[in-house]
């Protein structure tokens, strides 16, 4: 089979490489018989790599240990999903999945765009190509090849690191590399009309699905990444501004600049320059967190193995950049705004200042991930910027893009006049003063905290009277019952109101963020029998008391599980069983690497988290630690809604901007827009 | 049971009930309780031993009432674990309590702590030790300054320039700006004020 991976990787590259020639010269030429080639090459490199994927699954499941990447990540106990997921664990197995998943994504791209884009087609299929190639590259030149055989055949591979054997590892990477992945689909468009100077609006409409989807991917992502950081990783919390973590919300940041940016260029045909930048600019972001996950240039606990890959990301990452923005450059005048801004207070300039925040904060946490490099290169000295340098300069930037989620929707586009501002601000403003009054009354002093609960008052109000407006004028102009009113308001505005829900889930998430500064903590030893205590945030006061240790072996592993009750003021709440894991290979053969799996216990208000450090003496008495998290699971309720906004918005149909607008009860046509 | 002509195999109602209470009744027979591995072993001691030690992990000390102190946590939280793991040394060393590092970096300070000394003058001396880069953020002085404010001022320069660009945009449409052409929607002033104030009013 690996002969087979190897062939295939060889025949997608050479095909790769004829498409993406074939495809920028017959984008170029306008000649359909390249264009033609060009489209069936990319399919033929997926098929090709669906191929290479397929033997290399095919390595994985029949234990062939003589091959390094199975021996390196898989174990004859390792479990079947593990195995599975045991492509994308390892740097070479990741590139193989990465170049697959992109060629699919061109290929689907060839097949489902429109007709009326198709002088765009050959470019996109020659600029997937090039980048497909490009991964199959490094695969074959950069000693990364996962189909590399050992001079011997161990008995039993290494098996899959102990933290990655939790159900985040099935989902999570492969989320975020569809994120990643798919930002290419919306980069070869703009480089197909930056070719081709067919620089409307035209452009945008074909990608459209598409950012949404790569956006959508990174926020599924990103949510699932941090879920796993905090259920497997034992250090009470879910986001560490970690490089790697960084490198995710990068291009994340810069693709909902765009999906904001964007409307105003389809509206009233500005921002081209922006928008036009802010795709390729995702795309470069994208490369830039590959290229820090797999250069080991910076220190991440994330970071696959440091190799020389890093060298050719890098090489890559600048020739793109350069021949990108050297295109963008020359196109520059054929940029030309269609309209102008009429008024500073406006929703276009709303969409701008939003922009300036996002990409504000991109450059933020890009500049903190790499101050130490740039320290070293400077003052000589590598510097360590952590958690509290990214809090310190984030935070308040988070807030105030929080304020203009709210703010934005509420002003109107083009101009708004005073009584307009008056009366869309009365009641989300009362909303956001009246939150804040109770929350000092109540006692809350932290500044941060209050401020992001305050402004989320704020902007759930704003939804909730952009919703109320919406069904009751449908409600005035069909007679439609309330329920029906808002579900087809919903349903026949999706891009409208799915980027309400959105903005919900964004509220949430920023609220439970919140919750964070009122964590507790507290270590203790403790017998069996003997109890600690701890007081939430909310006034309870939680008794977790240590009940003994039980040891058992399970498939892989064997487990030392401390059995915790926990009370909350006197009432029994349930039993927590945090465990120590030290995990075996096929043989029995311990591979030394132990791993700690906290118990939780999530409440509506607060999660209960506790670490089962080790024992003492070789005694039932042990060793805790007990946190006390409020509102974490509103993290993961805000990520739901997040996604189930974002879906809404992508799903399909919803009829012509002038008909949705109608059929939301807005009998209005803009002056100047075609019916 | 019946063989038919072609090879297959009739089967009646009750073979296939007895069949049924057969297999059943002999999975029950051949169920035996999991052998249950012992995990501690009692009164040996305030608490019992543990089968094996070993697998929970290395030893550890108890924790004492210094372990939980808010001000020694403070300091904690501001310096970087060495063992690569990223973390400030409190969140290491209270994460899976596997690290070996970060404990031996809790110890010492709390050794300087005993000594007397203030939490700057513990970071001080972490510095002198291990070099700037022992610090989870860097201080405010020098060319570090540049990292904590080039953000910011960046940000607070674009938005100037971009409030600048948007007034000048602005007074460059208001001369371009042509009056809507009144005859072709043939509506009178008054109801043309009426449309403007229901526009007015709706959600935008």
């Amino acid at each position: 089979m690996t002969v087979l991976g190897n062939l295939a990787l060889w025949l997608a590259l050479l095909v790769g490489v004829w498409g993406a020639l074939a495809g920028f010269v017959g984008g170029r030429q306008a000649r359909s018989d390249l264009a033609y080639s060009a489209r069936r090459a990319v399919f033929a490199m997926c098929g090709a790599l669906l191929v290479a994927v397929f033997a290399l699954e095919w390595a994985l499941f029949q234990h062939d240990f003589n091959v390094e990447y199975v021996a390196a990540y898989t174990s004859r106990n390792l479990p079947i999903f593990y195995t599975w997921s045991a492509l994308y664990a390892g740097q070479k197995g990741s590139l193989l999945f990465w170049a697959t998943v992109l060629s699919l994504f061109g290929s689907l791209a060839l097949v489902l765009t429109p007709r009326r884009h198709s002088d765009l087609l050959p470019t996109v299929a020659g600029v997937v190509a090039l980048v497909a190639s490009f991964f199959i590259s490094v695969m074959l030149f950069g000693h990364a090849n996962p189909f590399q055989r050992l001079p011997y055949t161990p008995l039993d591979g290494s098996g899959l690191n102990p933290q990655l054997q939790n159900p985040g590892m099935v989902f999570h990477p492969p989320m975020l590399y569809l994120g990643y992945i798919s930002i290419t689909i919306p980069f070869a468009f703009a480089i197909a009309a930056l070719l081709s100077k067919r620089l409307d609006a035209d452009w945008l409409v074909a990608i459209r699905k598409w950012t949404l989807l790569s956006w959508l991917f990174l926020s599924i992502g990103i949510c699932l990444g941090m879920w796993w950081a905090y259920v497997e990783l034992g250090w009470g919390g879910y986001w560490a501004w970690d490089p790697v973590e960084n490198a995710s919300l990068l291009p994340w940041l810069t693709m909902t600049a765009f999906l904001h940016s964007v409307m105003v260029q389809e509206k009233r045909g500005m921002l081209k320059k922006w928008n036009l930048a802010l795709i390729i600019g995702s795309w470069l972001l994208s490369i830039f967190g590959t290229f820090i996950t797999r250069s080991g240039v910076i220190s991440s606990v994330h970071s696959f193995t440091q190799s020389s890959v890093g060298y050719f990301f890098l090489a890559f990452l600048l020739v793109a950049a350069a021949a990108s923005f050297t295109l963008y450059a020359t196109r520059l005048p054929l940029l030309t705004a269609e309209t102008q801004l009429e008024s500073m207070v406006s929703r276009e300039a709303s969409f701008l200042f939003n922009n300036l925040l996002l990409i504000g904060i991109a450059f933020s946490v890009l500049w903190g991930t790499l101050f130490p490099i740039l320290s070293e290169l400077v003052q000589g000295t590598k510097v360590t910027v952590g958690p509290p340098f990214f809090n310190q300069v984030n935070v308040p930037l988070g807030l105030a893009l929080l304020a203009l989620t709210g703010i934005g929707p509420l002003i109107a586009w083009r101009r708004a006049s005073l009584p307009n501002l008056r009366r869309q601000f009365a009641v989300p403003a009362t909303a956001g003063g009246l939150t804040l009054l109770v929350l000092l009354v109540g006692g809350m002093r932290d500044l941060d905290a209050l401020l992001a609960i305050a402004l989320g008052g704020f902007v759930t109000a704003t939804i909730v009277q952009e919703f109320a407006r919406g069904t009751r004028a449908r409600h005035r102009q069909y007679g439609e019952a309330y329920v029906f009113a808002f579900a087809r308001l919903l349903a026949r505005n999706r891009r409208r109101y799915g980027g309400y829900i959105v903005h919900t889930g964004m509220v949430i998430l920023f609220v439970a963020f919140a919750g964070m500064a009122f964590k507790t903590e507290t270590e203790a030893t403790l017998r069996p029998g003997e109890s600690a205590s701890l007081k939430s945030p909310y006034g309870y006061t939680y008794a977790f008391t240590h009940l003994g240790i039980s040891q058992y072996d399970a498939l892989n592993r064997q487990v030392t599980a401390a059995t915790v009750e926990v009370r909350r003021n006197g009432k029994l709440l349930g039993i927590l069983a945090p465990e120590k894991r030290q995990h075996v290979d096929g043989l029995g053969r311990p591979t030394f690497q132990p791993s700690t799996e906290p118990g939780i216990m999530s409440l509506l208000r607060e999660d209960l988290y506790v670490v089962f450090g080790g024992t003492v003496d070789g005694t039932e008495q042990a060793v805790f630690r007990f946190t006390i998290n409020p509102l974490v699971w509103w993290v993961w309720y805000g990520g739901m809604i997040v996604a189930l906004g974002g879906l809404i918005v992508m799903w399909p149909g919803g009829g012509s901007p002038a008909a949705r607008r109608a059929q939301a009860g807005y009998a209005v046509r803009l002056v100047g827009e075609k019916p | 049971m019946t063989r038919r002509y072609d090879a297959t195999w009739y089967v009646g109602r009750r073979d296939f009930l007895v069949l049924g209470a057969g297999t059943f009744l002999s999975v029950v027979a051949s169920w035996r309780r999991t052998t249950q591995q012992p995990d501690s072993l009692p009164g040996t001691g305030p608490a019992g031993r543990l089968w094996d030690p070993a697998r929970a992990g290395r030893p550890l000390p108890p924790v004492t009432a210094a372990d939980n102190d808010a001000a020694i946590q403070v300091i904690e939280k501001q310096i970087h674990c060495t063992c690569g793991c990223n973390l400030d040394v409190y969140t290491c060393r209270t994460t899976d309590f596997t690290c070996t590092v970060s404990p031996a970096m809790h110890q010492r300070v709390l050794a300087l702590a005993h000594q007397g000394r203030s939490g700057q003058q513990i970071l001080d001396q972490f510095v002198r030790e291990n070099g700037i880069a022992i610090l989870m953020a860097p201080p405010k002085r020098g060319f570090n300054l540049a990292g904590y404010f080039v953000p910011s001022v960046t940000i607070v320069v674009a938005g100037v320039a971009l409030t600048l660009v948007l007034r000048r945009w602005v007074r460059a449409a208001r001369p371009a700006a042509q009056p809507a052409p009144r005859g072709d929607a043939g509506a009178t002033p008054e109801e043309l004020a009426r449309l403007r104030r229901e526009l007015e009013r709706l959600p935008s």
